[in-house]
């Protein structure tokens, strides 16, 4: 069966189309002030990516905090499920993913099949994901990827105290003015993110395979900061982090049985 | 699935744990009447069982939502003594 799986995040849309369990398109796009315009341009991206007619597609679901725009979707699926079955896809060894967001973190511990057993959602911490990062490597007017990988150079321990971004970053401007160097206000913010994410993720019980998926797997001083903090070596992070709730919501667009 | 709803800011954590094995087998869903604020709403979750979540408009405000039902030393909470199954749990 061919299936989409459509992640309308708080950024991006993501999409995935299987053929069976092989993705044969995805395509991701920066969501807009109309969201199901975006959704429709993403969707029609994939459907080319995956060479084959939109209406080979038998079945979609969406996912993701703008998951109930997009009206033609068969199933409507939590990030949660969707973001557990997809981790549990890339590595059947996965037993707890941590999706990092651009607005939201979230932890979610998988059983030996993919399903769900325990669920952590961290709301209103925007100091504690992906854009708090992305408005700090602006402050500094450095783009985020250098940003990222600084914080791998300083050994600084700089304690940010603020629980709100609006105060995390007037705490990093007073680091501006003091001429901190740029390495070490970038592990100093990776750090407070790291810490208020490992909290979230402790009121789960972790267990073994950790995975980090979603936009900040990406960024390399995040995850480095993110394993001192919880003290683990081994963090498995698959190839196309951002899509991994998109592959969960396809491959359970599949496997829902009808009525 | 235990869902753990909430939030952490400055002065603490404030989330509510649900056991949802235990609402998908709970016949009376107490929690939903005896919850002032109606925090606990009725849903079908991705896997087709009858189970309850906590307000989406709400889990960012929990600590405010539950002040009236929360000075200091009075025993059980409405929701917890409405769950005779023992699925819930709150952090503060
Ligand atoms: S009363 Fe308890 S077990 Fe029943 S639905 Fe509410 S939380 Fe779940
Ligand atoms: S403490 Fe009160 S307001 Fe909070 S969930 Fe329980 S019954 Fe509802």
């Amino acid at each position: 069966m061919i299936s989409a799986g459509i992640d309308v995040g708080s950024k991006n849309i993501k999409v995935v189309i299987l053929d069976g369990d092989k993705i044969i398109g995805k395509a991701i796009q920066t969501g807009s002030d109309d969201q199901e315009k975006s959704i429709e341009e993403t969707l029609n991206s994939a459907v080319k990516d995956a060479k084959i007619e939109r209406s080979a597609i038998e079945k979609i679901a969406t996912t993701g905090i703008g998951r109930k725009v997009f009206k033609e979707a068969d199933y409507v699926i939590t990030d949660v499920t969707a973001g557990g079955r997809g981790i549990f896809e890339c590595d059947n060894a996965v037993r707890t993913g941590i999706d990092v967001g651009a607005e939201e973190s979230k932890a979610i511990k998988v059983n030996q099949v993919g399903k769900v057993t325990d669920s952590a959602v961290n709301e209103k911490c925007a100091a504690g994901s992906g854009s708090f990062v992305e408005s700090m490597a602006r402050a500094l007017g450095i783009d985020m990827k250098a940003f990222a990988e600084l914080a791998l150079s300083s050994d600084a321990k700089i304690p940010m105290n603020a629980q709100c971004a609006v105060f995390a970053e007037s705490e990093v401007v007073s680091l501006i003015a003091q001429n901190t160097p740029q390495k070490d206000i970038s592990k100093a913010v990776h750090d407070s993110i790291a810490s208020r994410v490992s909290s979230m993720v402790r009121r789960v019980k972790l267990e073994p395979r950790i995975a980090i998926f979603g936009g900040l797997a990406y960024n390399p001083g995040f995850v480095s900061a993110f394993k001192k903090n919880l003290e683990i070596e081994d963090i498995f992070i698959p190839e196309e982090p951002l899509f991994v709730s998109a592959l969960g919501a396809a491959l359970l667009a599949q496997e829902k049985k009808e009525g | 699935m235990i869902a753990n709803y909430g939030y952490m800011d400055g002065s603490g954590e404030y989330y509510i744990t649900i056991d949802t094995d235990k609402c998908a087998e709970c016949e009376g869903k107490m929690c939903i009447a005896a919850c002032p604020k109606g925090l606990f709403v009725p849903i079908e979750d991705d896997y087709g069982e009858d189970v309850v979540e906590i307000d989406s408009g709400k889990v960012k405000e929990l600590k405010y939502q539950c002040m009236d039902c929360k000075p200091t030393e009075k025993p059980p909470l409405p929701c917890i003594s409405a769950c005779t199954p023992g699925a819930l749990k709150h952090s503060w």
